[in-house]
């Protein structure tokens, strides 16, 4: 399939979805997230179960959701509890396999800010800060990161440290005492990063048509290359049409680039 | 006793000057008509936590109301960002206090349980916990090792919308809780909106679905359509299309006026302001009824 054929958006989200296993327990964000988790649910991972931060449990989305706490979550739901509850008994009791995460920047040990370009106090520009994401980063068992492949987006150190990657390699956060394991893979439009046994990011593979030289253009580090370097499986009809014709029909999230 | 008063009367007794206020609800049940009434009377210099300011902060910013923000995510949810409070964060004009979203609601949890502060595990994240001295370490007694401490949130006055509420402020709320229940324990004046003001006797006909007992309310509004454009589980659709459409008013100062002139100062209450949203909205934000199976308490 010739990259005319889906969009950055679409490619993005079906890689994210492989990722998923069936029976995992997902905290969900809107937008790809929601939709890769979704596509997984209706595909290769039935038994998926969606946790939402807004509290909601076992969530069955019949339309779209708009927001983290859109009503066609609650409705059908296993379950919703109220905001402590879901960061404390979920996420901090390590209840949670799966998070996902996005954020302005994403540098060489996968850490993500998603606070402040510039310094905290006087912001050059001023981002909507963690909401959940400090959480999800720390204790989830395992995290994915999808971001589009940008030289702005992946600095070799990010401004602020809004979620925790590796910090400075991967003795550092285990140091801390952290849960979660930490990212696991970050999926782009060109390929995907994975860290390696330091927790520095580097390319394992590539989407049909891409090349290294993009993702090193692309990236603000001289980001090293597996020896093993995949192609990742090509985007299968199917998919594409669950994701335009059923989950995002008006292609509010899939339209992007 | 009777604690009914219009929505009016309510702001006028117990947000003063000055006072921190939570008006709750995240997503779900934003008292959008309370906020448009500390607008309409004119407060100042208050200190507006939420943990998603989404725009009824953004509207009492752009207003003149807030002195502080206290906050753990603000962007315009599904959108993109608070214009107004980010423009006046980055101008220096707008003092605030910053936490992940487990932290905003630990300093809710801790204000409302009478605790001083409530303890959070490592997240390994290190540079919020760098720049707000309010979150600090601790060791645990019982293990050595270190805990998170986050202090308790005590508000002057709590705002929390609910589907229904009896005259004594037992309210019942269904749907996303968000921290409706903590944000209500935690403030030192409670003010409840709600969709409906029921008898006792409906309350009573379904006591766990009480979230916040009258004992802690202060004042009960009667305030149909208060969450607009937010939503009401099972009465009223979130209105996504303004969510949208306030991305753009909110690009110029001169277009923030002219709504707030328009939609706030121009009218005198949420009837007024419900009414003037059209039959088109009305309909398209109508929502077709799923009710839950009928619980059996047993009478004994």
């Amino acid at each position: 399939m010739s990259d005319s054929q889906y969009s950055a958006s679409e490619l993005m989200c079906i890689n994210a979805a492989r990722l998923l296993r069936d029976g995992d327990v997902v905290f969900v964000g809107v937008g790809l997230p929601n939709l890769a988790c979704n596509l997984a649910r209706r595909t290769h991972a039935p038994n998926l179960q969606l946790i939402y931060e807004a509290g909601v449990i076992g969530a069955r989305p019949a339309r779209l959701p708009l927001s983290i706490g859109d009503p066609t979550l609650v409705s059908g739901a296993v379950s919703v509890c109220g905001m402590f509850d879901i960061f404390s008994q979920y996420l901090q009791r390590g209840n949670i396999d799966v998070g996902f995460l996005g954020g302005a920047q994403i540098d060489r040990f996968g850490n993500i800010n998603a606070t402040v370009i510039g310094d905290y106090h006087h912001p050059k520009v001023r981002l909507p800060g963690s909401g959940g994401s400090q959480e999800i980063a720390g204790w989830a068992n395992r995290c994915y990161i999808i971001t589009p492949h940008q030289k702005r987006r992946f600095p070799e150190k990010v401004d602020f440290i809004t979620s925790a990657g590796f910090l400075n390699g991967r003795k550092e956060r285990l140091a801390t005492g952290a849960r979660g394991g930490g990212p696991l893979v970050v999926v782009t439009n060109l390929g995907m990063l994975e860290p390696d046994e330091n927790g520095e990011l580097i390319l394992t593979a590539l989407h049909p048509g891409c090349t290294v030289d993009q993702v090193l253009a692309n990236t603000g580090w001289a980001i090293r290359v597996a020896p093993e370097l995949r192609t990742t499986e090509p985007l299968l009809e199917s998919e594409l049409r669950l994701l335009r014709e059923e989950l995002d029909p008006d292609g509010i999230y899939l339209k992007g680039s | 006793m009777s604690k009914v008063c219009s929505l009016s009367e309510a702001i006028t007794r117990y947000i003063h000057d000055g006072d921190s206020v939570f008006c709750a609800g995240f997503t779900h049940l934003i008292p959008f008509a309370a906020g448009h009434e500390i607008i309409r009377q004119g407060r100042r210099n208050l200190t507006l936590a939420r943990a998603t300011p989404d725009l009824i902060y953004d509207q009492m910013v752009a207003a003149g109301c807030a002195k502080k923000l206290i906050f753990s995510y603000i962007g315009n949810p599904g959108v993109g960002s608070l214009r107004i409070i980010r423009e006046e964060l980055e101008a220096g004009r707008l003092e605030w206090e910053e936490y992940s979203h487990f932290g905003m609601i630990s300093r809710l949890q801790a204000g409302a349980a009478g605790l001083p502060f409530m303890p959070m595990n490592q997240t390994a994240a290190p540079d919020l916990e760098k720049n707000n001295p309010n979150i600090r370490r601790v060791k645990d007694p019982y293990s050595g090792n270190e805990v998170t401490t986050i202090p308790a949130l005590n508000p002057d006055v709590g705002i929390i919308h609910v589907q229904r509420a009896d005259a004594n402020g037992n309210a019942q709320v269904w749907g996303i809780l968000g921290e409706q229940k903590e944000a209500a324990f935690a403030s030192r004046h409670v003010i409840i909106t709600a969709e409906e003001i029921v008898e006792e006797e409906v309350i009573r006909s379904d006591p766990n679905r009480t979230l916040i007992p009258g004992i802690i309310v202060n004042a009960v509004c009667h305030v149909p359509h208060c969450a607009h454009p937010s939503y009401t589980q099972g009465y009223y659709d979130r209105d996504n299309v303004f969510y949208l459409n306030w991305d753009k008013i909110s690009e110029d100062r001169v277009t923030v006026n002219a709504w707030l002139d328009e939609w706030v100062y121009g009218l005198k209450d949420a009837g007024e302001y419900w009414e003037k949203l059209g039959a088109e909205t009305h309909s398209r934000l109508a929502v077709k009824p799923r009710y839950a199976a009928p619980v059996n308490y047993g009478d004994y």
